[in-house]
């Protein structure tokens, strides 16, 4: 399923600048075991340039074994993988000077301090122009606020401080891509609140966002769109606002009139009608209609409404139902 | 750029590589090994030993002899103090600080997570190996000259340096002696370089780093223990550790050209072996952790 995320350009002669609408990630049937398990399942990940994606999913749902395989850390079983356009992990050397990343937590070396294992990073890095390393470094670590931790040994460090150095070791060069797996992980609310602002900065500038997370309200507010993932499996994907309306939307109209109203709800053809006494009010699910053409409806036939509400899932809701309840583990 | 070149792996990528990378990421490498508490504390445990055999043999009366080959020359000549630290660190000491800085090679890094992101930065696979690989032959090297310089400086301090007197009975001129010196540590880091690349590919196997040191240590017990069982005088010759001290053929008046390249060779071939099992490991291996 692709997405694309632009505008239909006007009819007029493309200026040469302007990039190609196409994916950032792209992978088809990526599939691997481990053993006999399947932990990612014929996944295609379709993430367009300039979008954030927020990839969702259960733990042991596949995403991170998902994320080290476009990384070049784990070879799939099959299937293939396209990172900015380019074949993984064979252009693996040309494009991932261009990708930041964060996998499954931040790691450093424990007895370096912050800084020292910035620069240690930078100087292993073939890409990194080392006549602006310190400037490079200064930036990063104040652009995720560990400016005055900068001094300190890593295993010193918190555990927000240290997801702090792993996003500044992402943001140590100009990127295309970020991929970051959990960044928020063990932030307290500010932090979060910090990092949220911080992807949504860095996709102003034009840079590709794959975000992991099980924070789903997180994900909510940042992400342009969502893949859900369970047991190995992509099973949603698309823009945030399309994957939420495809998981349907509630009418939920309160009126005197209730058996009135139901009957021209069946009329409408809606499913699920339903009934509240005790509110008043009677729900059905909206469909392929238009919410517009219910009220109008009822008004016609003289169905006195106090009050006529189109309720859209939230992601929870919507994570909920497609990966299950329960708390096990799936796998 | 004018001190850059495009990558000439993918021509369509126009990502700029900066001069001298490859000797950056090296000197990151052995700069971690060396600033670790654990391996400096390994270096002076190493310098120790000289000092210490020195400072025995000064205080003590001469006696014959018991104790490790060329211990009753040091007396004489200073210079002999580097050939006893040598032959009493090479069974224990050396095999133990050069397996546990070659078995943490890669190992630790991906104990600790490093790996990963040293991976995706992007460094290669082979770049990585050969970093690692050449971090550790280096601290191998500065193992071999601690003991021999500090063997040198307090043999000198204690019992003077004079021109020497070898093994067949001819004697040599002082710089001719420590030429053969140099000679000798050089055969000494040649001949630990097959265990080093043994640890090196140990630490592609887990990533436990404990249990490659104690593999790659484990390595050069087990080979020296089948160099002691005489039924096994056969394969002797091809064990790892069988030559280590071989150096003593360097203080004949003339050392044997052939045996000297044989043992190297040797030395050579198990380094070779062992690199060409970690590079076919490393670049196909899974980073899981």
């Amino acid at each position: 399923m692709t997405v694309g995320q632009r505008q239909q350009l006007p009819d007029r002669p493309l200026p040469i600048a302007v990039p190609e609408p196409g994916l950032a990630v792209a992978t088809s049937g990526l599939t691997r075991r481990f053993g006999r398990q399947v932990a990612v399942d014929g996944v295609d990940l379709a993430v367009p340039r300039g979008s954030v994606y927020g990839f969702l999913g259960p733990n042991g749902s596949g995403k991170t074994t998902t994320i080290r395989m476009l990384l070049g850390l784990l070879r799939p079983n099959s299937g293939a993988i396209e990172l900015l356009g380019r074949p993984m992990p064979d252009a693996l050397a040309g494009v991932l000077p261009r990708v930041g990343a964060l996998i499954e937590g931040p790691a450093f070396q424990p007895y370096l301090t912050g800084a020292a294992n910035l620069r240690r990073l930078d100087r292993s890095d073939a890409t990194a122009d080392p006549a602006s390393s310190t400037e490079r470094i200064t930036a990063a670590l104040a652009r995720v606020g560990l400016t005055a931790a900068a001094g300190k040994k890593y295993r010193n460090y918190s555990l927000g401080m240290k997801q702090r150095l792993g996003l500044a070791a992402a943001l140590l060069k100009p990127r295309e891509l970020l991929v970051l797996d959990e960044p928020t992980n063990g932030l307290d609310p500010q932090g979060t609140r910090e990092v949220r602002n911080l992807i949504r900065t860095l996709a102003g500038e034009g840079i590709t966002v794959l975000v992991s997370s099980h924070l789903l309200a997180e994900i909510e507010q940042i992400a342009s769109h969502v893949g859900i993932m369970s047991g190995g499996r992509l099973l949603r994907q698309g823009q945030l606002h399309e994957v939420l309306s495809a998981g349907e939307a509630i009418v939920r109209i309160t009126t005197p009139d209730q058996a009135e109203t139901v009957r021209l709800l069946h009329q409408l053809q809606l499913a699920d009608i339903g009934q509240d006494q005790q509110t008043g009010s009677v729900t059905a699910r909206l469909g392929d209609l238009a919410p517009e053409e219910i009220p109008a409806a009822l008004v016609h036939a003289g169905v006195r409404l106090t009050g006529f509400a189109v309720e859209r899932p939230h992601l929870e809701e919507l994570f909920v139902s497609l990966t299950g309840e329960g708390f096990d583990v799936l796998r | 750029m004018s001190s850059a070149d495009t990558l000439a792996t993918d021509p369509d990528v126009p990502v700029t590589r900066y001069r001298g990378a490859f000797g950056r990421l090296y000197l990151e490498e052995t700069r971690l090994v060396l600033r670790r508490r654990r391996n400096q504390a390994l270096l002076f445990v190493l310098a120790v030993v000289p000092l210490l055999i020195g400072i025995a043999v000064k205080l003590s009366t001469p006696r014959g002899g018991d104790g490790p080959q060329f211990l009753d020359q040091v007396t004489g000549n200073g210079l002999f103090l580097v050939f006893t630290a040598l032959t009493v660190a090479l069974p224990l000491f050396l095999p133990l600080v050069v397996g546990v800085v070659s078995g943490d090679s890669i190992a630790g890094d991906a104990g600790l997570g490093t790996l990963r992101y040293l991976l995706t930065l992007p460094v290669t696979r082979t770049r990585c190996l050969a970093s690692k690989t050449l971090a550790v032959a280096s601290f191998t090297a500065i193992a071999v000259l601690t003991v021999t310089v500090v063997g040198l400086v307090t043999g000198g301090l204690l019992f003077g340096l004079h021109s020497v007197t070898l093994l067949s009975g001819d004697t040599v001129s002082l710089p001719d002696g420590l030429l053969r010196t140099a000679l000798v540590a050089c055969y000494v880091i040649i001949a630990l370089f097959g265990l080093a690349a043994g640890g090196v590919f140990v630490s592609t196997l887990t990533e436990n780093a404990i249990a490659a040191m104690a593999t790659t240590v484990g390595l050069a017990v087990f080979s020296a223990v089948l160099d002691a069982v005489p039924q096994l005088s056969g394969i002797h010759h091809l064990l790892l550790t069988d030559h280590w001290l071989g150096f003593g053929e360097l203080l004949r008046s003339t050392p044997s050209a052939a045996d000297l390249v044989r043992w190297t060779g040797l030395h050579l071939g198990y380094a070779a072996i062992f690199l060409s099992l970690a590079y076919s490991r490393f670049t196909t291996k899974d980073i899981t952790s």
